[in-house]
């Protein structure tokens, strides 16, 4: 199951580095999404998937997965999701501002030399 | 006074929220922050007196025992960087209070700054590796909205830049992070420290260890790494860049101090060569960028590479001696670089340009700015009486007696690359032709002049004074050359 959800991780990754290399900036906002997805999946894989019952205590149950990385995941999450947000609404203004969503044309303008 | 190491990451924490009831009051604002900014300094003198007198401070919270609660540590190290991150936020505020305009104060600015400073003492302070992913996201959140603040076209085309290296460095931070997990099954610092010396550094934690020098690398501006820094650091106000300046990039250097003692400590064959071949190509290209502009701002950037190149070098030869170099370094630069944009800021606001084509003869009029701009400079080059010659000093001599030739030589060639750096600005910006500026903040140089002062007077002091602070770096090498003393002030209450 983990080499599954390693590979799964992988190929989060690699879609994520294809799209973050692109000129759109939504598309390399998704590309960010994947790539915290693929992180997040990653947490969870490498805190072991063996079975067990969902870490509440509950009586007559005797194994549970692990609730370290749910918790580090769930940290994670919120992380990302506040970082995101904003780089969604930078990339709003952004637009607004600069009239392009085109990474390449948001080249130095040569104040310095 | 058990709990005296969170003081410094509490105090601007409630200050934060408490600013947030009224940020339209630019008077209070400025008032609650200066005061309690002053309070976390007292604090943090108070917490470097404690850990000087009676050993490394931990305090895990909630009272769990050490491994399974978040600890944290202050050792000698961290104490001294909460110590110099807190005076030197302090005298950037004061200068933000003259330089900035009401429009900018008014949003959020001295609340950013607070949290910034939530999270550089935390990151500095914390014995967790996952908290301190998470104090890292609350400075560079923090960073976030200080470098966009303003809204100008340049400052959105290069924070747009920003935050999606920072997104991606700290994905990279979480699965780097998780593969430790995955190996050591422990996120206590202290307790993956043990447990990477019990099973013996095997190829994986060697692959992780890179991993991690990936990720403050990025964090920090190392060699191939530092592509983001010139353009980003180029746009927010001055007040702003020197805050990122002198603290952003040498929270990284502190993540891989840290990290590069503490766990990775084994197989230094491998890691700690990578590390000083990069350090040494740091140096070198920070090197190359401050001689190829003629632009105030951007030579001063290219510093910023170069000394965290310096740095970084002395931790990879590992000896003690270095290592004493890299610390009396690592506090000698945040405060020198602070000082070096604050002053550099002054010249920007009465020249109204960062060009330096475009300045000279400044030392007529204002010749207290040039001469202490004068001292700053020889002070970062390293010359004798001033501060930041012991630190380069110690990591010559660590790098020379170590059998290295090579390095040792090049950061030496680098302070002369540097002094010639800086001098640029103090020959074309304050001698020549004066000429006549219209610069916006004309009229209140001689006010912001005074906090850039203080820092300087206060770097001489470190210089001059090398006696009085040795003791103190010498102490706070002894958990670096031998993570046992770390670990056993960690994990004693748990036993």
């Amino acid at each position: 199951m983990e080499i599954i959800m390693a590979i799964a991780a992988g190929v989060l990754v690699t879609c994520a580095v294809y799209l973050i290399l692109s000129k759109s900036i939504l598309r390399i906002i998704i590309g960010t999404g994947l790539l915290s997805h693929a992180a997040h999946l990653l947490v969870m894989v490498m805190g072991g998937l063996k079975t067990g019952d969902a870490p509440v205590i509950k009586d007559g149950v005797t194994a549970y997965t692990d609730p370290l990385p749910q918790a580090l995941v769930l940290t994670a999450i919120v992380i990302s999701f506040g970082v995101t947000a904003f780089f969604l609404v930078l990339a709003y203004r952004a637009y607004q501002e600069l009239g392009t969503d085109n990474i390449e044309e948001m080249k130095g303008n040569d104040s310095y030399d | 006074m058990i709990n005296l190491p969170l003081l410094p990451i509490l105090l601007p924490l409630l200050t934060g929220v408490i600013l947030m009831f009224f940020p339209k009051r630019i008077k209070a604002q400025r008032a609650v922050s200066l005061i309690s900014t002053m309070l976390t300094i007292l604090a943090s003198v108070v917490l470097t007196q404690v850990v000087r007198t009676s050993g490394i401070q931990s305090v895990t919270l909630g009272s769990w025992p050490a491994p399974f609660g978040i600890t944290l540590v202050s050792d000698m190290l961290s104490a001294l960087l909460v110590l110099s991150t807190s005076i030197l936020t302090f005298a950037v505020l004061w200068y933000s209070t003259v330089y900035l305009s009401d429009e900018h104060e008014r949003f959020f600015y001295y609340i950013a700054v607070q949290f910034l400073l939530v999270g550089v003492n935390g990151a500095f302070t914390t014995g967790d590796i996952f908290n301190m992913f998470v104090f890292f996201e609350v400075f560079l959140i923090s960073s976030y909205v200080l470098i966009v603040l303003g809204g100008k076209p340049e400052q959105l085309r290069e924070s747009l830049k920003y935050v999606l290296i920072n997104v991606i460095s700290s994905a990279l931070f979480v699965i780097t992070v998780a593969y430790l997990y995955g190996i050591v099954g422990t996120l206590s610092m202290a307790d993956i420290s043990q447990k990477i010396a019990q099973s013996g550094q095997t190829g994986v934690l060697t692959v992780i260890a890179v991993l991690f020098l990936i990720v403050f690398g990025l964090k920090g501006a190392i060699f191939p790494l530092y592509f983001w820094l010139p353009g980003s650091y180029h746009v927010p106000p001055i007040p702003v860049l020197a805050l990122f300046g002198a603290l952003l990039t040498k929270v990284g250097v502190y993540a891989i101090i840290r990290t590069y003692t503490l766990f990775f400590y084994h197989e230094t064959g491998f890691t700690h060569e990578l590390l000083a071949i990069l350090a040494l190509a740091t140096v070198v290209i920070g090197v190359i960028g401050a001689l190829a502009t003629r632009d105030v701002k951007q030579i001063l950037i290219y510093n910023i590479v170069v000394a965290v190149g310096v740095i970084l070098y002395g931790v990879a030869v590992m000896t003690r001696q270095s290592l004493e170099g890299a610390i009396f370094y690592l506090v000698h630069d945040m405060l020198i670089k602070a000082a070096l944009f604050l002053l550099i800021g002054v010249m920007i606001g009465i020249t109204g340009t960062s060009r330096l084509n475009e300045m000279g003869g400044l030392i007529k009029d204002y010749p207290r700015l040039a001469w202490t701009y004068f001292i700053a400079a020889l002070s970062l080059a390293g010359i004798p009486p001033l501060s930041g010659f012991v630190g380069k000093l110690l990591i010559v001599r660590g790098g020379f007696e170590a059998g290295y030739w090579i390095g040792p030589a090049l950061v030496l060639v680098s302070s002369l690359l540097v002094l010639y750096s800086v001098m640029q600005i103090f020959i074309r910006g304050f001698w020549g032709t004066p000429r006549r500026y219209a610069g916006k903040r004309k009229a209140v140089s001689g006010r912001l002049l005074l906090p850039a002062a203080c820092l300087v007077i206060l770097t001489v002091f470190y210089g001059i004074g090398t006696e009085f602070v040795r003791p103190y770096v010498t102490q706070a090498v002894d958990p670096l050359v031998d993570p046992s003393v770390y670990i056993e002030a960690v994990l004693k209450e748990g036993s």
